[in-house]
C-alpha cells in the first residue's frame, strides 16, 4: 500500500471548513475549503435576466462562473475565462441545477459566482460546495445540498480527496482524478467528471466509496448553515433589547 | 441539452419508446447506427479521415508544425485538440465564438486520446528542449445527426494511424516537396474510444439521433482504451441537467467493455 505523503488514510478527506455569508452585498454566500484549497461563493438573484430574448418564459436560469484569481496557483494565472474554466463552469451548473426548484421563477436568473482563492486540486469540488451552501443561504428553494468530493486511483488504491502532489503522481497504474458531486440524501450523482487509468469495475466501488465520503460534507455544510441562522438570530435579539 | 428545444409531444413519445426498449429506427437502446470510415479527405494532411454514424458526418484532419516545447515540459512534444461546428452541418449551428458544445467536443476528443497514453508525447521531440512535434487533431462535422462526440473520437484516431511525419530540410522547416514516409509513433494496442450514454426517463441509450439527443436530460461520456490487456476508463464527462444514479453508473460499467470490444471490431476492419 502506498502511504500518502501527508499521512491521511485513503478514505479520509483533509481538514473541511465553510462559513456561510462571507460577501455581504451577495444575496447568498459561502466559503469552503479541503486542506490548501478555498473557494468563496456568491450567488445574486433570482432576478431579471437580460438580454430579454434570453429568457425563459416557463423557468429561471441558473448561470455559474467558476474561475482561479490569478495569485491562486503556482505559475499566475491569467485573468479572463479560459477553456477549462468554461467547461468547470458548465458541468457545475449541471452539479448545481437538479437541486433547484426554477420553476417558481420564470425570466430570471441565478447568477453563482465562484472564485478560488487558493489552489491545491479539488477546486471545482470546493467550488460546487461552496456554491450550494451559497444557494441554500440566499434563500433557492431546493430540494437538497449537492455535496461534491474528488475521488480517486493512485496506482491500484483508491483514495479520496486528491493533493496537487497526489495528482501528479505517475508509478504504476499513475493517478486517476474523478470529480463527483451528490445530492446529499439520494444516491443521484450530478457530477462525473474524470482523467486516468481506471477499470470499469472500479468506478462503481468509487463511487460507493465516496457517496459514504459525501455524508461528511454534508454535516460540515449543515454546521455551517446552522451558524448562520444563530448569528443571525441572536444580532436580532440584541437589536430589539 | 442543445440550443433548440423539442417540443413536448416529441420528448414524451420517445421516453415511451425507451421505456418498452424500442427506437423509430428499430434499433435496441444500445445499439449504434451503421458506421463507415474512410481515408484521405485531403492529401495536405498528415492524415486524416472520414467517418459516417448513420447520418451524421465527421471529417478529422491531422497536421504537424515544428515548434518550441512548452517551458513546463521540454521532453515533450504538443497535442492539440481543436475544432469548429461549422453552420454547414446543421441549421443549429451559426458562425461566430464557440458555444459551449463547440467548446466541449474537441476536449473530450482530447481527453479521451491524450490519458489513454496513444501517443507518446516524449517521442515527439527532435531537438530536446529547443524543437518538438506540435499535433494539430482539427474536428469539423459536415452533418450532424447526433453522437457528434464518439464519431469525432473515431474519426480522430483513424486519422492518427495514418498520419505520416513530414521530412524537415537543413533548416528545421517542413519540406513539402518530399513525400512523407515514417508514420507517427502511436501505441498500437490502445485504441481509445469515446460513448455517449444518454438518458430519458430511466431509459439509458447509445448512439442518439439528433432528435433522440434533444429529447434526453442527461448525457456521460466515457473515453476507454485498452492497457496491459485490459479495459481502462480514461476519461468521463456527465452533462445535462438531470442525474445519473449509482444503479445506472453500475448499469453502464457492466456493459462498457463488451460495446467497446464491438466497436473496436467494426473499426478495425477499416484499418
Amino acid at each position: 500500500m502506498t502511504k500518502r505523503s501527508d499521512g491521511r488514510k485513503n478514505n479520509e478527506l483533509r481538514p473541511m471548513t465553510a462559513k456561510v455569508g462571507v460577501i455581504p452585498n451577495a444575496d447568498g454566500s459561502a466559503m469552503f475549503s479541503f486542506g490548501k484549497t478555498i473557494a468563496i461563493a456568491a450567488v445574486y438573484g433570482p432576478r431579471l435576466l437580460h438580454p430579454q430574448h434570453m429568457q425563459n418564459p416557463s423557468k429561471g436560469i441558473l448561470r455559474c462562473n467558476y474561475d482561479l484569481l490569478s495569485f491562486s496557483v503556482s505559475d499566475r494565472k491569467r485573468p479572463g475565462p479560459s477553456r477549462r474554466s468554461q467547461e468547470i463552469s458548465k458541468v457545475t451548473e449541471w452539479a448545481l441545477s437538479p437541486v433547484i426548484d426554477l420553476n417558481q421563477f420564470p425570466n430570471t436568473v441565478i447568477d453563482v459566482q465562484i472564485y478560488i482563492l487558493q489552489a491545491d486540486a479539488g477546486t471545482r469540488t470546493a467550488g460546487i460546495n461552496a456554491a450550494s451552501l451559497a444557494l441554500a443561504h440566499a434563500g433557492i428553494p431546493m430540494r437538497d445540498l449537492v455535496c461534491s468530493l474528488a475521488a480517486g486511483k493512485l496506482d491500484k488504491e483508491l483514495i479520496i480527496d486528491l493533493t496537487k502532489e497526489e495528482e501528479d503522481f505517475k508509478e504504476g497504474e499513475g493517478a486517476t482524478d474523478f470529480a463527483l458531486a451528490k445530492v446529499a440524501n439520494s444516491d443521484e450523482f450530478t457530477l462525473l467528471q474524470m482523467d486516468g487509468k481506471i477499470q470499469p469495475a472500479l468506478v462503481s466501488e468509487l463511487t460507493v466509496l465516496a457517496a459514504e465520503v459525501c455524508k461528511q460534507i454534508y454535516e460540515v455544510q449543515k454546521k455551517a448553515l446552522k451558524e448562520a441562522v444563530t448569528s443571525h438570530s441572536t444580532k436580532e435579539d440584541k437589536k430589539k433589547k | 441539452m442543445s440550443s433548440m428545444e423539442i417540443s413536448n409531444i416529441s420528448k414524451e413519445k420517445l421516453r415511451k419508446l425507451f421505456s418498452e426498449k424500442k427506437r423509430f429506427d428499430g434499433r435496441d437502446l444500445l445499439e449504434f447506427r451503421d458506421i463507415k470510415l474512410s481515408y484521405e479527405v485531403s492529401n495536405k494532411a498528415e492524415g486524416s479521415a472520414r467517418v459516417t454514424i448513420g447520418k451524421t458526418d465527421v471529417v478529422v484532419g491531422v497536421k504537424l508544425a515544428p515548434g518550441e516545447p512548452y517551458p513546463d515540459s521540454l521532453d515533450k512534444g504538443n497535442l492539440m485538440v481543436s475544432g469548429d461546428l461549422l453552420p454547414l452541418a446543421s441549421p443549429r449551428f451559426e458562425s461566430g465564438p464557440p458555444d459551449f458544445q463547440g467548446i466541449e467536443l474537441p476536449r473530450l476528443v482530447d481527453r479521451a486520446i491524450r490519458e489513454s497514453g496513444m501517443i507518446n508525447l516524449e517521442d515527439l521531440v527532435i531537438t530536446k528542449g529547443e524543437k518538438v512535434w506540435t499535433i494539430f487533431i482539427d474536428v469539423y462535422p459536415i452533418n450532424d445527426d447526433g453522437n457528434l462526440i464518439d464519431a469525432a473520437t473515431i474519426a480522430a484516431i483513424a486519422a492518427l494511424k495514418k498520419t505520416k511525419l513530414p521530412v524537415l530540410d537543413k533548416n528545421g522547416n517542413i519540406d513539402f516537396e518530399k513525400p512523407a514516409k515514417e508514420s507517427l509513433s502511436i501505441s498500437k494496442e490502445t485504441f481509445p474510444l469515446s460513448f455517449s450514454f444518454y438518458k430519458l426517463g430511466d431509459s439509458i441509450i447509445l448512439d442518439p439521433t439528433r432528435e433522440e439527443e434533444e429529447a434526453c436530460d442527461a448525457r456521460i461520456t466515457f473515453g476507454i482504451s485498452l492497457w496491459s490487456k485490459q479495459h481502462v476508463l480514461n476519461s468521463c464527462q456527465k452533462a445535462g441537467f438531470e442525474t445519473f444514479t449509482q444503479e445506472e453508473i453500475d448499469k453502464i460499467m457492466s456493459v462498457i467493455a463488451e460495446k467497446y470490444d464491438e466497436l473496436n471490431q467494426k473499426i478495425k476492419n477499416y484499418l
